[in-house]
Order: structure tokens, then C-alpha cells, then sequence
């Protein structure tokens, strides 16, 4: 998945997702007291007002969800977005519902899905791709695929 | 907190500095708005006791940019001051902060101002590589602009409650025709339905004519004790509630700059979603219900948010808002008629001059100065917005 490069890759921000390339996954944060769970991971405190949990350990999220919503990015963003490809190329963005957190987290589909191929409810999955490239890396980035009916 | 009727402030005062992209210093505006207000409340500068700025990030310094900066373009005179910052609820914050003085009995009179100076183009966040702040996140790690947010929103009502994209752009249409007349609006022309699906898809399913723009703009209002609103008039518009509240964890609605909502697993989500508690806690500080609005001005930063806006203000059920378009119950002469300024179709948004415009817009009403796009015999009113990063706000005014 994503393009093929020499570069080497690395996280476009840190310890947002596991680089695991078969099987990445995002990494929230849980509360030890509460068991409350957060994306992006957070360093300080648990959210949940009416806990006074102060030690969040990591956990991975989910991999798949369902669709809540879905657009597209017509028009090149500003910075500090970094275009991949010159001219700009519209991508598509989904949020995405994660049954067992309970929670809608973003990301950009994968390059060639649009949005006549979504639909709100359809099922996806989390994969890691290539937000842009310098001389050196090749920054990667979570972002989700749709699974084909039928696929385990 | 203060209960029902327990304390009320008079709007004596309101001005604006017409809406645009007229490339000048913010202050200009402002000061225009202001006097334009000290004039409309028959009183003048040297009355002003209490200054509250709502600030522009986008022109400077922070501490450029509101109270002292307007209270000096004035001409200084040892009055003291407050700036607000809440993003697009900046000028409730700014109003709140001129209401609690007054009602703790610190001042009589206190000048409101915002202006504003806008870029051409999507809002980018402040410049400079800073990778712990979410807003300049999700522009480098998502590619999410502001409109990427207001069409999730527009899409989830299409698959939702089979809204259509014909829908938007009736709202848009609509808000064409109420703004046409005002004289403080940028666009002012009444586009037609045909006119606006034509437009350039931004961001699927909103287009062009659809998404709000960035705008110049001043807006000002001169609040008073009641004591004072008296010697000037005998029916003062009044300020029943201020709203600016905080959502309620958890934060179910995936809502800018986030990259994700809150975890509704451990905790149950809050018994109202963040937009509709922001109106409920006006209704609730001022004793009056949805059934009593004879209007609303809401931020209708896509024209899709106008209709979720719709829900959020108790104006119908969830998923009846389409309805209450298709029937006109929103337009001028409908029941109750939703931005009849023109909203932020007509004026574009100038962030911190906007909350403040708003008020301005339903004073006029209430006093029946509307012109041509005034809603008869109107004598309640709301405003309601949102604020990036969680700033609630909505204004309830009466007559």
C-alpha cells in the first residue's frame, strides 16, 4: 500500500500509530481508573471530568469502523499542508465511527477512492501511507481503506 | 448562577462598519462601528466607562488587537477594559464580560467592539511550525479545512434524515434574499438555486456559494444598566441571556480542530449535544422557550449548518429542519424567520466583529429598524454560535 519509494519512512508525527506494515493501528490512550479512552494520545490527564485518574497508558485502537461521514478536498488546502503531488490532487477524507471506543476519528482515504465509492456505514480499515517526501523520508500517515465485502 | 429575570442589561446602543474586503487596518472598522453606536445610543465616548474588545489574532500581537487598542484609537481616557479571545464566539465572550460589570453594579455604561482584517481565501491557522497545536495539525497531517468539517456535517444529514443538496442551496437562496437590502452586508445579490448548484464543488456536497467567506468588518454595541436605558427610552431592547458554555464530556460531535470525538464508551454522552446545550442554557438563564423566538440569526458557516442549527435552537425535532425550509417557516413572513441579516451568506465572517453583528441585527428588529428584511412585530429574539476549540454562544434579547 501507498507509493513505492526508497526513502526512508517515518511517522509524520510521533506516537500517533504503530508502523507495524501489515497490521498498523492509531494509538490512543486509556486511564488506568476509568478505563476512558482518547484520541489523539494524551499526556497529562483523563478527560472524564469526574475522574482523578492521572496515569494513561497506550493501547491500539480498533482497526476497522464504519463511515460517519465523508467529503473531499477540491481545492489544495494552505499551509502548513504539503501538497504530494504537483498540480494538487483532490483526496477524500472520512470520519470514521470505531464500534468498541465508542468514537469518530478522521483520516484521509486512500489515493483513487472518492466519494461516489462511499457511503455512510460502509466498513474501512486503517493502513499507512505516504503524506509527502523530502530528500531523505518518506513521512508516513494513518488513513483508511474500504473492505471489500466479503474480506475478513 | 443567576436565575430567570434576576438581572437584565439594555442595548441602547448599535453600529456597524459595512462588511467587506476593504484591505484596511481592523481598527478602522472598529472605531467606525463604535461611534456608530455611541451615536445610535445618543450618548458619547467620554459616557463609556467599561471598554470590551473581542480580539482579532489575525492582525498581530494579541494585546494589540481589542480593548486598549479601540479605548486609544478613542483617545485614551483612563477607562477600564476586557479582550476577548474565543475564536468565532469571541464577541459573546466580549458581551458577557460587559454584562457582568454592569450587573455587578461596577459601571453603567460599557462600549462592545470587534473588527476585523481577513486573507483572502481558506482560514490557515497562525503561522510557524507548531506540531502540538491541533489546529496546525490537521492541516499538515489531515489536509482538513474549515469547510472539510461543514461537509461532514452536510453529508451525515443527507444519509441521516434525506436532506439534499437542492436543500442547501435553498437555504442559501433564502438567505440571498433576506441579506439583498441590508446595507451592512458584503453580497448582496439574491442568487438562485440554479446559480448556486452551478457554483465550484469545495468540499463534497458544498459548493462555493454554499461555504462562508472570510470578511472585513466592525461591529459595536453600547450596553447599559436598565437605570441608564431608561433616561433614553421607554423600551429598551434587553439582554436576557448570555450562553457561553463549554461542551459536556463526552464530546460526541467530531468538531474543529479535532481529529476525534471523545469516547462515548465509559461515559454516557451528555443528555444534549454541544450545540443544542449552547442554546438551552440561554432559554433556560432567561425563562423563555423556542415556542417564544419571533426570530434567530444563527451561523450559518455552510449553508447545511443553518438547518443542524435549526434542531440546536429547539425551532423543530431533529430531522425536521428540512421541512421547516421546504414550508418557509424560516424565511421572512414564515413563523419564524432565520437570518433575516442575511447571515454569513450575505456577509462573509469577520471573526471577532461577527458575534457582535449579530446582536446588532436582532436590536434592529426588535426595535422595528429593519427595513425591508424586518420580521413585523418582532419582540424576542436569539443569536447563536460556535467557537473554534469548544466556545459556545448565543445572546437571547427581548422588548
Amino acid at each position: 500500500m501507498g507509493s513505492v519509494t526508497t526513502k526512508t519512512p517515518v511517522p509524520a508525527v510521533e506516537g500517533w500509530f504503530t508502523t507495524d506494515p501489515q497490521a498498523p493501528a492509531l494509538i490512543g490512550t486509556r486511564c488506568r481508573v476509568c478505563g476512558t479512552v482518547c484520541f489523539p494520545p494524551q499526556t497529562s490527564l483523563c478527560p472524564n471530568p469526574v475522574c482523578e485518574g492521572r496515569e494513561l497508558e497506550q493501547v491500539e485502537l480498533s482497526r476497522r469502523g464504519t463511515i460517519w461521514s465523508f467529503t473531499n478536498a477540491c481545492y489544495q488546502p494552505p499551509p502548513p499542508f504539503i501538497a504530494p503531488t504537483d498540480p494538487f490532487e483532490p483526496f477524500t477524507i472520512a470520519a470514521v465511527e470505531l464500534a468498541a471506543e465508542k468514537m469518530v476519528v478522521l483520516g484521509q482515504m486512500v489515493p483513487g477512492v472518492t466519494v461516489e465509492d462511499l457511503r455512510v456505514g460502509a466498513e474501512v480499515e486503517v493502513v499507512l501511507d505516504t503524506l509527502y517526501e523530502d530528500d531523505q523520508h518518506a513521512y508516513l500517515v494513518w488513513k483508511w481503506r474500504p473492505v471489500a465485502a466479503g474480506e475478513a | 448562577m443567576a436565575g430567570p429575570g434576576t438581572g437584565e442589561v439594555a442595548v441602547l446602543g448599535v453600529g456597524m462598519h459595512p462588511w467587506g474586503k476593504w484591505g484596511r487596518n481592523f481598527v478602522e472598522y472598529g472605531l467606525e462601528a463604535a461611534r456608530a453606536a455611541l451615536a445610535d445610543a445618543g450618548l458619547s465616548w467620554s459616557d463609556v466607562e467599561f471598554v470590551s474588545g473581542a480580539d482579532t489574532i489575525r492582525n498581530g500581537y494579541p494585546g494589540y488587537v481589542a480593548g486598549a487598542t479601540f479605548s486609544q484609537a478613542l483617545g485614551w481616557q483612563g477607562n477600564r477594559i476586557a479582550s476577548s479571545y474565543a475564536a468565532c464566539a469571541s464577541g459573546a465572550q466580549a458581551i458577557n464580560a460587559a454584562r457582568a460589570q454592569i450587573l455587578a453594579g461596577l459601571c453603567d455604561v460599557a462600549l462592545v467592539v470587534g473588527a476585523d482584517t481577513t486573507p483572502k481565501g481558506f482560514f490557515a491557522p497562525v503561522g510557524g511550525d507548531r506540531p502540538d497545536d491541533p489546529d496546525w495539525l490537521r492541516f499538515r497531517l489531515l489536509g482538513a479545512t474549515n469547510p472539510t468539517y461543514f461537509a461532514l456535517y452536510a453529508r451525515r444529514r443527507m444519509a441521516c434524515f434525506g436532506a439534499t443538496e437542492e436543500d442547501f442551496a435553498q437555504v442559501r437562496a433564502k438567505n440571498g434574499r433576506h441579506g439583498r437590502s441590508n446595507p451592512y452586508a458584503r453580497y448582496r445579490k439574491a442568487f438562485t438555486v440554479e446559480e448556486i448548484l452551478a457554483s465550484a464543488m469545495v468540499a463534497d456536497p458544498l459548493r462555493l456559494l454554499e461555504i462562508c467567506a472570510t470578511s472585513d468588518g466592525g461591529a459595536a454595541l453600547v450596553l447599559t444598566s436598565m437605570e441608564v436605558a431608561r433616561r433614553h427610552t421607554t423600551a429598551p431592547v434587553r439582554i436576557a441571556a448570555v450562553s457561553t458554555i463549554t461542551p459536556t464530556y463526552p464530546q460526541t460531535v467530531i468538531e474543529m480542530p479535532n481529529f476525534a470525538t471523545d469516547s462515548a464508551a465509559v461515559v454516557a454522552p451528555p443528555e444534549r449535544p454541544f450545540r443544542d446545550a449552547i442554546a438551552h442554557a440561554a432559554y433556560e438563564e432567561a425563562g423563555i422557550g423556542p415556542e417564544d423566538l419571533d426570530l434567530a440569526e444563527v451561523y450559518d458557516l455552510s449553508s447545511a449548518l443553518e438547518l443542524d442549527w435549526y434542531e440546536n435552537l429547539g425551532l423543530c425535532k431533529e430531522g425536521e429542519a428540512e421541512r421547516l425550509l421546504r414550508d418557509g417557516d424560516t424565511e421572512l413572513g414564515g413563523r419564524v424567520p432565520v437570518n433575516p441579516s442575511g447571515g454569513l451568506s450575505c456577509f462573509g465572517e469577520a471573526i471577532p466583529a461577527q458575534a457582535i453583528a449579530q446582536v446588532c441585527e436582532v436590536t434592529w428588529q426588535l426595535r422595528g429598524q429593519a427595513g425591508a428584511r424586518q420580521v413585523e412585530g418582532a419582540t424576542t429574539g436569539i443569536t447563536v454560535n460556535q467557537g473554534l476549540f469548544g466556545h459556545g454562544s448565543a445572546v437571547l434579547l427581548t422588548r
